[in-house]
């Protein structure tokens, strides 16, 4: 734990120091940026740095968490937020649909849940004398799956199957998803009464699994003084314009990734293989996965390249979920990913 | 056709114009400690040659045509031959290397004439061991092979500045050591050089010879040169008991003594111990002839050698090479008490008509004395009470030499004692003769070796009674005692010119001295005299048993192969070549790590930088300036000039020796 501890601090400081370099690095790095468009990284570099302030004044003490969602959504992802209820899950999915000024919907799974709940139905309309579609909650820029282990595996594949295809196939019809589509599921520990546990191959859906853990301190304190964060939801303004997401997604992936790095996420995929802790390793998938999200964690820090360090950063919250221990039965721990990296030499 | 051969041939590849000085230095690293030995005019000769060819390099002044260097080779050839009488042998052949070497310069054009005056130079390089195997002969050629492989490094295309060639080649020199360290230990030895040095190569070796005249051996004690050194086993006998026998002369002509006992006619030597026996291993320098100079008197003796009728210790082979070996003595002894006849006769042979004074004393004491022990005490005491003088500087003799040193000059050195004694002994019918040896040695007490020097040469006299033997008598004891209980330095009158080694007795020269003479003698022990006899006794203390040559050679390969399968197994493993951007960084965390900050092989440069400035906050903005720079280059678009950068941060970091506060 101390481990996990002193990468954390080191990587806070980092934000920092990325944030602080960013202006010069971007200066140096678009000899020619004129020549596509002048304002634009600026633009987004503020919108982002708002967005992240904005944010932390609603969950405290979160700032991490609340990049790496971010990281997932600008890497086009979907994101698991697995923890105790009441720490503040539903918020954080709240407030970023809020900020990113997205539309929102929310479904609360219970186990009576049926695939037609989120997706919809088709009832006959008499006027017309024919079946109309009426969209499920499903069709949302930003879906909040609060506790969907509670619902049972057909409607879990139901939503999973959507979220991998951004399409839905009901009544012989497909019907696209809106854009961005994107899925905060909120996951309780799988020991508590009354869960279905998702397999591993929907897991792999989710593109980043994070904790939130209990807030710290101070920021505890500063909760307990200015009573609960959710009446402050409905006064977030929206810090993006609308079509501004999707151009800051295109631009997260063109994140240059060079062959050293390249090489380095090889050495950790190739390090999970064949790992005596791990029952498999990380799969081609998630390998383009830490890609992304590292591209997208760059990206937020204002870098036109991906650093080692954005690797290590990510790593856990993208590995965790997809590597099972051998002797547990349960998930790799944060640890366990730290302990990997520190073993993995940068080549 | 002409035309068409060039074509064929690769295009001849020019050399630099800073080449020449390298060449140069090479020609005259290589051949400076040959103008020792070399003819003055032919040094003069190699020494113009090299300054003029550095005068025209630096006005770039035109070369002189080759009909003028042909005629200039051929008069240097001639009159090297001239010089020599042969234009083969040791000293004739170094002579026209140097002479090559020096000239080659003035003719060089292209890569291959260059080559010539490398190939040349670490040949001549070999050419020195011919007359030195010392420890500063060695160290000038380790200086000199650097500098001559330098120069081959230079002539491939190294611009490097010198220092870092010459930095290169030192590297190179040292990766060798290892190999040259296994092949000297294991590749078996031969008794003797392996190919034979020329003929004339042992020329000028000083040391006793097997005649004696008057001023022989003062002419040998003028050299500080070591003659042989000496570790005993247990402690070292007293000093006066230190008589080096060495060749035993018993014929006289009036002037000189000679030896050469006929060995048929002689009796085995009969030696019965009354004393100890005293072990010890000696180490002969070189001296060109077979004896060798054991402690009077021999009881066991190396292999090859046998003892003379005379208990000279005599080699099968003339000692042409340092030679260590072990033998015994005792100083006390009966040897002989039965001679054959033959010898005693000729013991007391005398050539007819000299010295009628002499003989004259002689016969009187033999009238007047029963015992030859009474005769010798008479001479002895004549010794002792007339006023004899010891002296390095004995006026000239004539014909009656005994006469005159006896009746009129009493002025003499060893050899004047022990020769007139020997002829006042056999005039009176006591058989007689001389004996040349050291006497006496220093002890070195950095090492505890005695040293024994050409200065220590003596000669002394042995007579012999029926049953008691052979008996010594010193009879410069008699005239200068302190000659046996110190030295010669203390003995002769204070006005006398000594070598200056024996005569200046500063104690931090001395001590100075001491130490050197160890360093050389330890160098003697182990490197030069590493000869099959070490080596075998080397390899069983390492545990090899019965080494012999079919076994070395099976170490030695299987060593090889070892080494060459780690090589081999470490060229052939894949592996990336290092980026510059990576060999600089590198550099830069080794150095930051000598500071105390280690980077851990995980960590990334921005991650090491922030870590860096919380532990050790002075280095680091240097830090992240580096990492800066590093991660633009590895993990973005950067170019050289973040690589020029980076290079210069790490030039910016101080170094250990001038940590920052």
């Amino acid at each position: 734990m101390a481990a996990l501890a002193s990468i954390r601090a080191a990587e806070c400081g980092y934000n920092r120091e990325g944030a602080g370099q960013s202006a010069g690095l971007a200066g140096h790095y678009r000899p020619n940026a004129f020549m596509t468009t002048t304002a634009a990284p600026n633009l987004s570099a503020s919108a982002i740095e708002s967005l992240i302030a904005a944010a932390n004044r609603v969950i405290l003490g979160k700032d991490t968490q609340i990049r790496l969602a971010l990281a997932c959504l600008l890497a086009r992802g979907h994101l698991l937020i697995e923890d105790l209820p009441g720490v503040g899950k539903t918020t954080l999915a709240h407030t970023l649909a809020r900020l990113l000024g997205l539309e929102f919907s929310r479904v609360q799974f219970t186990s009576d849940m049926l695939p037609a709940d989120i997706i919809g139905v088709s009832i006959f309309d008499r006027e017309r004398s024919s079946f109309r579609f009426l969209p499920g909650p499903l069709f949302a820029q930003v879906l909040l799956a609060d506790e969907i282990n509670r619902a049972t595996p057909k409607t879990q594949s139901a939503l999973l199957e959507a979220m991998e295809e951004r399409q839905v196939t009901a009544e012989g019809e497909t019907r696209a998803l809106p854009e961005p589509f994107f899925v905060i599921a909120t996951q309780n520990p799988s020991g508590q009464i009354g869960t279905f546990p998702l397999p591993e191959s929907q897991l792999d859906r989710f593109l980043l699994r994070i904790e939130l853990g209990y807030p710290d301190r101070n920021a505890e304190r500063a909760l307990l003084e200015s009573g609960g964060r959710k009446e402050k939801l409905p006064a977030l303004a929206a810090c993006f314009e609308p079509d501004q997401l999707v151009m800051l997604q295109r631009e997260a992936a063109a994140v240059h990734t060079s062959p050293a790095l390249l090489d380095y996420v090889q050495a950790l995929t190739e390090a999970t293989r064949g790992h005596p802790a791990f029952v498999h390793g990380l799969s081609p998938r998630a390998a383009l996965g830490v890609l992304a999200v590292a591209r997208a964690w760059a990206f937020i820090h204002g870098r036109k390249m991906v650093l080692p360090e954005d690797v290590q950063a990510i790593l856990p919250s993208v590995a965790c979920h997809r590597l099972r221990l051998i002797n547990s039965a349960s998930h790799a721990r944060p640890e366990d990913i730290v302990k990997l990296i520190k073993t993995t030499p940068l080549p | 056709m002409a035309k068409n051969r060039t074509e064929r041939l690769r295009p001849q590849v020019l050399i630099e114009r800073g080449d020449v000085p390298w060449l140069i230095a090479v020609a005259a690293a290589t051949s400076v400690p040959h103008a020792a030995h070399l003819p003055a005019w032919l040094t003069a000769l190699a020494a113009a040659a090299m300054l003029g060819r550095l005068w025209s390099w630096q006005r770039n002044a035109r070369l002189p045509p080759r009909w003028l260097l042909s005629i200039f080779a051929v008069v240097g050839v001639t009159a090297i031959g001239w010089q020599f009488r042969t234009l083969l042998g040791r000293d004739a052949g170094v002579a026209l290397l140097v002479f090559f070497v020096a000239l080659k310069p003035m003719e060089i054009h292209t890569r291959r004439d260059a080559l010539v005056v490398v190939m040349l130079g670490y040949f001549l390089l070999l050419t020195h061991y011919f007359y030195s195997e010392s420890i500063p002969t060695a160290l000038w050629m380790l200086a000199a092979a650097t500098l001559v492989t330098g120069t081959l490094l230079r002539l491939y295309g190294g611009h490097q500045p010198a220092r870092e060639i010459l930095g290169y080649a030192a590297r190179l020199l040292a990766q060798a050591a290892p190999l040259m360290i296994v092949l000297f230990v294991l590749f078996p030895r031969v008794e003797g050089p392996l190919w034979g040095l020329p003929r004339d190569a042992h020329a000028g070796l000083t040391g006793l010879s097997d005649t004696m005249a008057p001023g022989s051996i003062n002419n040998l004690i003028q050299s500080g040169e070591i003659a042989f050194r000496v570790r005993f086993v247990a402690e070292i006998p007293k000093k006066s008991s230190l008589y080096w026998r060495g060749p035993v002369l018993d014929d006289y002509d009036g002037q000189t003594w000679r030896g050469g006992l006929p060995r048929s006619a002689a009796l085995p030597p009969d030696i019965e111990m009354r004393g100890e026996r005293i072990d010890y291993v000696s180490t002969l320098e070189p001296h060109g002839k077979r004896w060798l100079l054991a402690l009077d008197l021999p009881v066991s003796l190396p292999r090859d050698s046998a003892l003379s009728p005379a208990f000279v210790a005599v080699s099968r082979e003339p000692i042409v090479q340092r030679r260590r070996y072990a033998l015994a003595s005792t100083t006390a002894y009966t040897v002989n008490a039965q001679e054959a006849r033959q010898t005693l006769q000729r013991a007391l042979r005398l050539p007819p008509s000299v010295n009628p004074r002499t003989r004259e004393l002689a016969r009187s004491w033999a009238a007047e004395l029963e015992t030859p022990e009474r005769i010798s005490d008479r001479a002895l005491a004549l010794f002792r009470r007339e006023d004899f003088v010891y002296t390095l500087q004995p006026p000239l003799l004539g014909a009656n030499a005994v006469d005159e040193f006896l009746f009129s000059t009493r002025r003499g050195f060893c050899e004047h004692f022990a020769s007139a004694y020997v002829f006042l002994m056999r005039a009176a019918g006591v058989p007689a003769r001389v004996v040349t040896g050291y006497m006496g040695g220093e002890v070195n007490p950095v090492d505890g070796y005695l040293t024994v020097r050409q200065s220590d040469a003596h000669a002394w006299a042995e007579i012999w009674v029926a049953g008691r033997g052979w008996l010594r008598v010193d009879p410069t004891a008699a005239v200068a005692p302190s000659r046996i209980e110190s030295g010669v330095a203390s003995a002769l009158p204070a006005a006398e010119p000594l070598p200056g080694l024996l005569r200046f007795d500063n104690p931090w020269l001395r001590a100075l001295r001491y130490r050197w003479e160890a360093a050389g003698n330890a160098w003697n022990q182990w490197v030069l005299g590493y000869n099959p006899d070490r080596q075998y006794e080397l390899l069983t203390r390492l545990g090899l048993e019965e080494p012999d040559w079919r076994k070395m050679t099976a170490w030695l390969a299987g060593l090889t192969a070892i080494v060459l399968l780690v090589l081999s197994f470490g060229m052939l493993r894949p592996r990336r070549a290092e980026l510059p951007e990576q060999l600089a960084w590198r550099q830069f965390c080794q150095r930051l790590a000598r500071l105390g900050v280690v980077r851990a092989e995980w960590e990334g440069p921005q991650a090491f930088a922030q870590r860096v400035s919380h532990e050790r906050p002075e280095l680091g903005p240097l830090t992240h300036e580096a990492a800066k720079n590093f991660a633009a280059i590895r993990y973005g678009a950067g170019g050289p000039d973040e690589l020029k950068r980076l290079r210069a941060c790490c030039r910016r970091l101080p170094s250990r020796w001038r940590k920052t506060n």
